[in-house]
Protein backbone atom coordinates (compact mmCIF):
# COMPACT_ATOMS: atom_id res chain seq x y z
CA UNK A 1 0.00 0.00 0.00
CA UNK A 2 1.06 3.23 -0.92
CA UNK A 3 0.03 6.44 0.52
CA UNK A 4 1.85 8.78 -2.20
CA UNK A 5 -0.85 10.98 -3.43
CA UNK A 6 -1.11 12.81 -7.12
CA UNK A 7 0.16 16.52 -6.51
CA UNK A 8 -1.94 19.49 -6.89
CA UNK A 9 -0.65 22.52 -8.33
CA UNK A 10 0.15 25.12 -5.91
CA UNK A 11 0.01 23.38 -2.67
CA UNK A 12 2.12 21.33 -0.20
CA UNK A 13 -0.07 19.15 2.14
CA UNK A 14 1.87 19.01 5.74
CA UNK A 15 2.59 15.65 5.74
CA UNK A 16 4.87 13.79 7.34
CA UNK A 17 7.81 14.37 5.55
CA UNK A 18 6.81 17.79 5.84
CA UNK A 19 6.28 17.67 9.15
CA UNK A 20 9.63 15.81 9.77
CA UNK A 21 11.49 18.28 7.69
CA UNK A 22 10.36 21.68 9.90
CA UNK A 23 9.91 20.72 12.87
CA UNK A 24 12.67 23.23 14.56
CA UNK A 25 11.10 25.94 12.25
CA UNK A 26 7.91 25.19 13.75
CA UNK A 27 8.77 25.21 17.04
CA UNK A 28 10.14 28.49 16.84
CA UNK A 29 7.13 29.78 15.35
CA UNK A 30 4.95 28.32 17.71
CA UNK A 31 6.87 30.15 20.79
CA UNK A 32 5.33 33.41 18.97
CA UNK A 33 2.02 33.19 20.72
CA UNK A 34 3.72 34.43 23.61
CA UNK A 35 4.94 38.02 23.49
CA UNK A 36 8.06 37.76 25.84
CA UNK A 37 9.01 35.28 22.91
CA UNK A 38 8.00 37.76 20.02
CA UNK A 39 10.10 40.32 21.39
CA UNK A 40 13.54 37.91 22.05
CA UNK A 41 13.04 37.59 18.34
CA UNK A 42 13.03 40.98 17.31
CA UNK A 43 16.02 41.90 19.44
CA UNK A 44 18.13 38.92 18.48
CA UNK A 45 16.95 37.21 15.23
CA UNK A 46 19.95 35.32 14.75
CA UNK A 47 20.17 34.22 18.18
CA UNK A 48 16.73 33.24 18.30
CA UNK A 49 17.05 30.98 15.32
CA UNK A 50 20.08 29.19 16.40
CA UNK A 51 18.45 28.56 20.00
CA UNK A 52 15.94 26.54 18.19
CA UNK A 53 18.02 24.55 16.06
CA UNK A 54 17.04 26.08 12.63
CA UNK A 55 18.97 24.57 9.16
CA UNK A 56 20.42 27.05 6.83
CA UNK A 57 17.53 27.11 4.10
CA UNK A 58 15.03 27.82 7.37
CA UNK A 59 17.28 30.39 8.60
CA UNK A 60 17.43 31.68 5.07
CA UNK A 61 13.66 31.93 4.38
CA UNK A 62 13.10 33.65 7.81
CA UNK A 63 15.57 36.38 6.94
CA UNK A 64 13.93 37.05 3.35
CA UNK A 65 10.65 37.21 5.09
CA UNK A 66 9.48 34.87 2.10
CA UNK A 67 6.56 32.09 2.83
CA UNK A 68 6.59 30.38 -0.76
CA UNK A 69 10.74 29.52 0.77
CA UNK A 70 9.44 29.15 4.53
CA UNK A 71 6.61 26.01 3.13
CA UNK A 72 9.58 24.94 1.39
CA UNK A 73 11.58 24.52 4.34
CA UNK A 74 9.03 22.48 6.23
CA UNK A 75 7.19 25.37 7.48
CA UNK A 76 2.95 25.02 8.56
CA UNK A 77 0.47 27.87 7.63
CA UNK A 78 -0.67 27.75 10.88
CA UNK A 79 2.52 28.39 12.72
CA UNK A 80 4.04 30.76 9.65
CA UNK A 81 0.97 32.60 10.94
CA UNK A 82 2.24 33.71 14.22
CA UNK A 83 5.53 34.50 12.10
CA UNK A 84 3.78 37.11 10.17
CA UNK A 85 1.86 38.52 12.86
CA UNK A 86 5.51 39.88 14.24
CA UNK A 87 5.52 42.24 10.78
CA UNK A 88 1.57 42.69 11.39
CA UNK A 89 1.26 41.22 7.79
CA UNK A 90 -2.45 40.41 7.34
CA UNK A 91 -3.25 36.95 4.97
CA UNK A 92 -3.68 38.88 2.13
CA UNK A 93 -0.22 40.34 2.18
CA UNK A 94 0.80 36.72 2.93
CA UNK A 95 -1.56 35.77 -0.39
CA UNK A 96 0.15 38.48 -2.32
CA UNK A 97 3.54 37.62 -1.38
CA UNK A 98 2.75 33.60 -2.52
CA UNK A 99 0.83 34.61 -5.36
CA UNK A 100 3.36 37.42 -6.97
CA UNK A 101 -0.22 39.46 -7.24
CA UNK A 102 0.18 42.96 -5.62
CA UNK A 103 -2.15 43.36 -2.58
CA UNK A 104 -5.08 45.21 -4.58
CA UNK A 105 -5.32 42.51 -7.34
CA UNK A 106 -5.23 39.49 -4.68
CA UNK A 107 -7.83 41.31 -2.79
CA UNK A 108 -10.00 42.11 -6.74
CA UNK A 109 -9.41 38.06 -6.76
CA UNK A 110 -10.99 37.17 -4.22
CA UNK A 111 -14.25 39.25 -4.80
CA UNK A 112 -14.43 37.68 -8.04
CA UNK A 113 -14.91 34.32 -6.85
CA UNK A 114 -18.49 35.58 -6.58
CA UNK A 115 -18.76 35.30 -10.21
CA UNK A 116 -18.19 31.75 -10.60
CA UNK A 117 -21.16 29.72 -11.39
CA UNK A 118 -23.34 28.82 -8.90
CA UNK A 119 -25.27 25.68 -8.11
CA UNK A 120 -26.21 23.95 -11.36
CA UNK B 1 -32.34 12.18 28.73
CA UNK B 2 -30.91 15.24 27.24
CA UNK B 3 -32.24 16.31 24.09
CA UNK B 4 -29.96 17.44 21.19
CA UNK B 5 -32.03 20.84 19.87
CA UNK B 6 -29.99 21.29 16.79
CA UNK B 7 -26.72 22.33 14.96
CA UNK B 8 -24.78 26.06 14.32
CA UNK B 9 -21.88 26.11 11.76
CA UNK B 10 -19.55 29.09 10.88
CA UNK B 11 -16.56 30.17 9.55
CA UNK B 12 -14.28 31.51 12.06
CA UNK B 13 -11.17 33.26 10.06
CA UNK B 14 -9.15 35.48 12.80
CA UNK B 15 -10.42 38.72 11.05
CA UNK B 16 -13.59 38.31 12.52
CA UNK B 17 -12.02 39.33 15.99
CA UNK B 18 -10.35 42.37 15.12
CA UNK B 19 -13.60 43.32 13.06
CA UNK B 20 -15.84 42.90 16.45
CA UNK B 21 -12.95 44.43 18.73
CA UNK B 22 -13.53 47.92 16.55
CA UNK B 23 -17.23 47.49 15.96
CA UNK B 24 -17.32 47.00 12.30
CA UNK B 25 -20.28 44.96 12.32
CA UNK B 26 -22.24 46.85 9.85
CA UNK B 27 -19.67 48.28 7.60
CA UNK B 28 -19.84 47.52 3.94
CA UNK B 29 -16.98 44.99 3.81
CA UNK B 30 -18.49 43.25 6.94
CA UNK B 31 -21.85 43.26 7.34
CA UNK B 32 -22.84 40.67 4.56
CA UNK B 33 -21.36 38.07 6.91
CA UNK B 34 -22.79 39.96 10.75
CA UNK B 35 -26.15 39.94 8.94
CA UNK B 36 -26.35 36.14 8.59
CA UNK B 37 -26.44 36.10 12.62
CA UNK B 38 -30.05 38.07 13.67
CA UNK B 39 -32.31 35.11 12.80
CA UNK B 40 -29.73 32.72 14.74
CA UNK B 41 -29.83 35.11 17.74
CA UNK B 42 -33.72 35.11 17.69
CA UNK B 43 -33.55 30.94 17.42
CA UNK B 44 -31.29 30.37 20.50
CA UNK B 45 -33.09 33.06 22.21
CA UNK B 46 -36.60 31.03 22.02
CA UNK B 47 -34.43 27.64 22.28
CA UNK B 48 -32.42 28.21 24.96
CA UNK B 49 -29.39 25.46 24.47
CA UNK B 50 -27.52 24.70 28.06
CA UNK B 51 -24.55 23.12 26.28
CA UNK B 52 -23.10 23.62 23.10
CA UNK B 53 -20.47 20.73 21.79
CA UNK B 54 -18.21 22.37 19.45
CA UNK B 55 -16.14 20.38 16.79
CA UNK B 56 -13.06 22.55 15.94
CA UNK B 57 -9.65 22.33 14.53
CA UNK B 58 -6.39 23.85 16.69
CA UNK B 59 -4.43 26.48 15.00
CA UNK B 60 -1.17 25.58 17.20
CA UNK B 61 -2.47 27.30 19.71
CA UNK B 62 -3.24 24.36 22.69
CA UNK B 63 -1.44 21.36 19.88
CA UNK B 64 2.12 21.45 18.73
CA UNK B 65 3.43 19.16 16.45
CA UNK B 66 5.17 17.18 19.54
CA UNK B 67 2.25 15.59 19.75
CA UNK B 68 -0.84 16.04 17.49
CA UNK B 69 -4.26 13.88 18.11
CA UNK B 70 -6.46 13.01 15.51
CA UNK B 71 -9.57 13.62 17.78
CA UNK B 72 -9.30 15.11 21.32
CA UNK B 73 -12.33 16.11 23.46
CA UNK B 74 -12.05 18.55 26.07
CA UNK B 75 -13.05 17.68 29.62
CA UNK B 76 -12.10 20.81 31.84
CA UNK B 77 -14.23 23.50 34.19
CA UNK B 78 -13.24 25.97 31.59
CA UNK B 79 -11.51 26.89 28.25
CA UNK B 80 -9.20 29.85 28.34
CA UNK B 81 -8.67 31.87 25.06
CA UNK B 82 -5.18 33.08 24.39
CA UNK B 83 -2.14 35.03 22.67
CA UNK B 84 -2.13 33.31 19.27
CA UNK B 85 0.27 35.86 18.43
CA UNK B 86 -0.99 37.98 15.71
CA UNK B 87 -2.98 40.41 17.89
CA UNK B 88 -6.50 39.35 18.10
CA UNK B 89 -7.70 40.11 21.47
CA UNK B 90 -8.43 37.28 24.00
CA UNK B 91 -11.97 36.68 24.50
CA UNK B 92 -13.85 35.48 27.33
CA UNK B 93 -12.96 31.89 29.12
CA UNK B 94 -15.63 29.06 28.27
CA UNK B 95 -17.50 27.20 31.23
CA UNK B 96 -17.17 23.54 30.62
CA UNK B 97 -19.89 20.77 31.03
CA UNK B 98 -17.09 18.22 32.61
CA UNK B 99 -20.59 15.60 32.79
CA UNK B 100 -21.14 15.25 29.33
CA UNK B 101 -17.37 15.58 28.59
CA UNK B 102 -16.95 12.28 30.33
CA UNK B 103 -20.27 10.90 29.06
CA UNK B 104 -18.86 11.63 25.61
CA UNK B 105 -15.92 10.48 26.48
CA UNK B 106 -16.98 6.84 27.99
CA UNK B 107 -19.26 6.61 24.42
CA UNK B 108 -16.78 7.40 21.81
CA UNK B 109 -14.48 5.04 23.40
CA UNK B 110 -16.89 2.54 23.81
CA UNK B 111 -17.85 2.83 19.96
CA UNK B 112 -14.11 2.68 18.89
CA UNK B 113 -12.93 6.35 18.60
CA UNK B 114 -9.80 6.18 20.95
CA UNK B 115 -9.46 10.28 21.47
CA UNK B 116 -7.51 11.84 23.36
CA UNK B 117 -8.98 13.46 26.57
CA UNK B 118 -7.50 16.82 27.77
CA UNK B 119 -8.74 18.23 31.16
CA UNK B 120 -6.27 21.55 30.51
CA UNK B 121 -6.60 22.89 26.92
CA UNK B 122 -6.55 26.44 25.81
CA UNK B 123 -8.82 27.18 23.03
CA UNK B 124 -8.36 29.16 19.80
CA UNK B 125 -10.30 32.03 17.71
CA UNK B 126 -12.22 28.52 16.29
CA UNK B 127 -13.79 28.11 19.75
CA UNK B 128 -13.55 31.44 21.26
CA UNK B 129 -14.86 33.57 17.92
CA UNK B 130 -18.30 31.34 17.46
CA UNK B 131 -19.77 31.90 20.77
CA UNK B 132 -19.04 35.81 20.48
CA UNK B 133 -20.59 35.26 17.36
CA UNK B 134 -23.76 33.52 18.47
CA UNK B 135 -24.24 35.18 21.74
CA UNK B 136 -22.62 38.42 20.65
CA UNK B 137 -23.75 40.10 24.70
CA UNK B 138 -20.89 37.94 26.24
CA UNK B 139 -21.37 36.04 29.94
CA UNK B 140 -22.60 33.54 27.58
CA UNK B 141 -25.71 31.32 28.96
CA UNK B 142 -23.87 27.81 27.71
CA UNK B 143 -21.75 25.63 28.82
CA UNK B 144 -19.48 23.97 25.83
CA UNK B 145 -17.58 20.57 25.00
CA UNK B 146 -14.85 21.13 22.68
CA UNK B 147 -14.38 18.62 20.17
CA UNK B 148 -10.88 18.91 17.90
CA UNK B 149 -10.31 17.36 15.21
CA UNK B 150 -6.80 17.63 13.41
CA UNK B 151 -6.83 19.51 10.38
CA UNK B 152 -2.53 20.50 10.99
CA UNK B 153 -0.64 17.27 10.11
CA UNK B 154 -1.77 15.49 7.55
CA UNK B 155 -3.00 12.50 7.41
CA UNK B 156 -6.47 14.02 8.37
CA UNK B 157 -9.32 11.95 9.59
CA UNK B 158 -11.24 10.18 6.24
CA UNK B 159 -14.24 12.52 6.25
CA UNK B 160 -16.41 9.55 6.59
CA UNK B 161 -15.04 9.10 9.72
CA UNK B 162 -15.83 12.18 10.98
CA UNK B 163 -19.24 12.02 9.86
CA UNK B 164 -19.39 8.72 11.71
CA UNK B 165 -17.62 10.38 15.12
CA UNK B 166 -20.61 13.24 14.54
CA UNK B 167 -22.95 10.28 15.14
CA UNK B 168 -21.25 8.90 18.17
CA UNK B 169 -21.28 12.48 19.74
CA UNK B 170 -24.95 12.70 19.25
CA UNK B 171 -25.69 9.13 20.22
CA UNK B 172 -23.71 10.58 23.81
CA UNK B 173 -25.60 13.56 23.93
CA UNK B 174 -29.28 11.96 23.75
CA UNK B 175 -27.68 8.85 26.23
CA UNK B 176 -26.58 11.85 28.57
CA UNK B 177 -28.80 11.34 31.90
CA UNK B 178 -29.85 14.65 31.64
CA UNK B 179 -32.57 17.44 31.66
CA UNK B 180 -30.44 20.05 29.63
CA UNK B 181 -30.86 21.43 25.68
CA UNK B 182 -27.90 20.77 23.83
CA UNK B 183 -26.93 22.22 20.29
CA UNK B 184 -23.67 21.05 18.52
CA UNK B 185 -21.52 23.41 16.56
CA UNK B 186 -19.11 23.22 13.56
CA UNK B 187 -16.22 25.93 13.61
CA UNK B 188 -14.72 26.23 9.79
CA UNK B 189 -14.95 26.86 6.41
CA UNK B 190 -15.76 26.73 4.01
CA UNK B 191 -12.83 26.33 0.62
CA UNK B 192 -9.89 28.62 0.88
CA UNK B 193 -6.49 28.23 0.94
CA UNK B 194 -3.99 30.63 3.16
CA UNK B 195 -0.75 28.85 1.61
CA UNK B 196 1.32 28.38 -1.29
CA UNK B 197 1.11 29.28 -5.01
CA UNK B 198 -2.63 28.75 -4.70
CA UNK B 199 -3.35 30.72 -1.90
CA UNK B 200 -6.85 32.60 -2.43
CA UNK B 201 -8.50 29.18 -4.12
CA UNK B 202 -12.48 29.16 -3.83
CA UNK B 203 -14.39 27.20 -5.15
CA UNK B 204 -17.83 28.22 -4.80
CA UNK B 205 -20.02 25.37 -6.79
CA UNK B 206 -19.08 22.76 -3.76
CA UNK B 207 -19.47 25.21 -1.32
CA UNK B 208 -23.05 25.67 -2.05
CA UNK B 209 -23.63 21.70 -2.96
CA UNK B 210 -22.08 21.27 0.48
CA UNK B 211 -24.27 23.32 2.25
CA UNK B 212 -27.68 21.85 0.30
CA UNK B 213 -26.63 18.67 1.07
CA UNK B 214 -26.18 19.15 4.59
CA UNK B 215 -30.15 19.45 4.64
CA UNK B 216 -30.85 16.39 2.63
CA UNK B 217 -27.79 14.60 1.71
CA UNK B 218 -25.83 14.42 4.88
CA UNK B 219 -23.66 11.34 3.39
CA UNK B 220 -22.81 13.23 -0.05
CA UNK B 221 -19.11 14.66 0.74
CA UNK B 222 -18.16 11.88 2.58
CA UNK B 223 -17.77 9.88 -0.85
CA UNK B 224 -14.89 12.28 -0.97
CA UNK B 225 -10.97 11.45 0.22
CA UNK B 226 -9.02 13.87 1.89
CA UNK B 227 -6.64 14.57 -0.89
CA UNK B 228 -9.81 15.12 -2.97
CA UNK B 229 -11.31 17.54 -0.44
CA UNK B 230 -8.22 19.43 -0.28
CA UNK B 231 -8.15 19.32 -4.17
CA UNK B 232 -11.74 20.83 -3.97
CA UNK B 233 -11.52 23.09 -1.15
CA UNK B 234 -8.08 24.05 -0.32
CA UNK B 235 -5.70 23.48 2.46
CA UNK B 236 -8.09 24.88 5.21
CA UNK B 237 -10.96 23.99 3.08
CA UNK B 238 -11.06 21.16 4.81
CA UNK B 239 -12.27 22.30 7.62
CA UNK B 240 -15.78 21.38 6.37
CA UNK B 241 -14.77 17.79 8.50
CA UNK B 242 -16.12 20.11 11.10
CA UNK B 243 -19.45 20.38 9.50
CA UNK B 244 -19.75 16.78 8.80
CA UNK B 245 -19.46 15.64 12.52
CA UNK B 246 -21.82 18.38 13.52
CA UNK B 247 -24.50 17.25 10.82
CA UNK B 248 -23.30 13.26 11.81
CA UNK B 249 -24.59 13.93 15.28
CA UNK B 250 -28.07 15.53 13.87
CA UNK B 251 -28.20 12.34 11.88
CA UNK B 252 -28.13 10.84 15.60
CA UNK B 253 -31.14 12.44 16.50
CA UNK B 254 -33.16 11.02 13.55
CA UNK B 255 -36.35 12.54 11.69
CA UNK B 256 -33.58 14.97 9.75
CA UNK B 257 -33.37 18.57 9.81
CA UNK B 258 -34.79 21.71 9.02
CA UNK B 259 -33.20 24.67 8.42
CA UNK B 260 -33.40 27.57 10.36
CA UNK B 261 -31.00 30.42 8.76
CA UNK B 262 -28.02 30.03 6.11
CA UNK B 263 -25.27 32.41 4.55
CA UNK B 264 -22.94 31.92 2.39
CA UNK B 265 -20.79 34.85 1.93
CA UNK B 266 -17.46 35.59 -0.42
CA UNK B 267 -14.77 36.64 0.82
CA UNK B 268 -14.25 37.49 4.41
CA UNK B 269 -10.30 37.68 4.72
CA UNK B 270 -9.37 34.88 1.98
CA UNK B 271 -12.31 32.58 3.01
CA UNK B 272 -15.84 31.88 1.50
CA UNK B 273 -18.08 32.07 4.66
CA UNK B 274 -20.94 30.31 5.79
CA UNK B 275 -23.56 30.40 8.52
CA UNK B 276 -26.01 27.50 9.00
CA UNK B 277 -28.37 26.85 11.95
CA UNK B 278 -30.17 23.34 11.74
CA UNK B 279 -32.95 22.60 13.71
CA UNK B 280 -33.68 18.66 14.58
CA UNK B 281 -37.40 17.31 14.04
CA UNK B 282 -37.49 15.33 17.70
Amino acid sequence: MTFELPSIPGTTPFDGNQAKKGYALNKMCFSFNDEANRQAFVADEEGYMKQYGLNEQQAAAIRARNVLQLIAAGGNAYYLAKFAGIFKLDMQDIGAQQTGMSKDAFKAKLVAANNQPGLQ
Amino acid sequence: MAKLIGGLGTSHIPAIGGAIHRGDQQTPYWKPFFDAFPPIHAWLGEKKPDVIVIFYNDHGLNFFLDKMPTFAVGAATQYVNSDEGWGIPSLEPLRGEVDLSWHIINTLIDKEFDVVTCQDMLVDHACSLPLKLFYPEGNYPVTVVPVCINTVQFPLPKASRCYALGKAVGQAIQSWGSDKKVAVLASGGLSHQLDGERAGFINKQFDLQFLQSLETNPEWATQFSVHELVEKTGTQGVELLMWLAMRGALTAAGSGVKKVSSNYHIPISNTATAVLALETNN
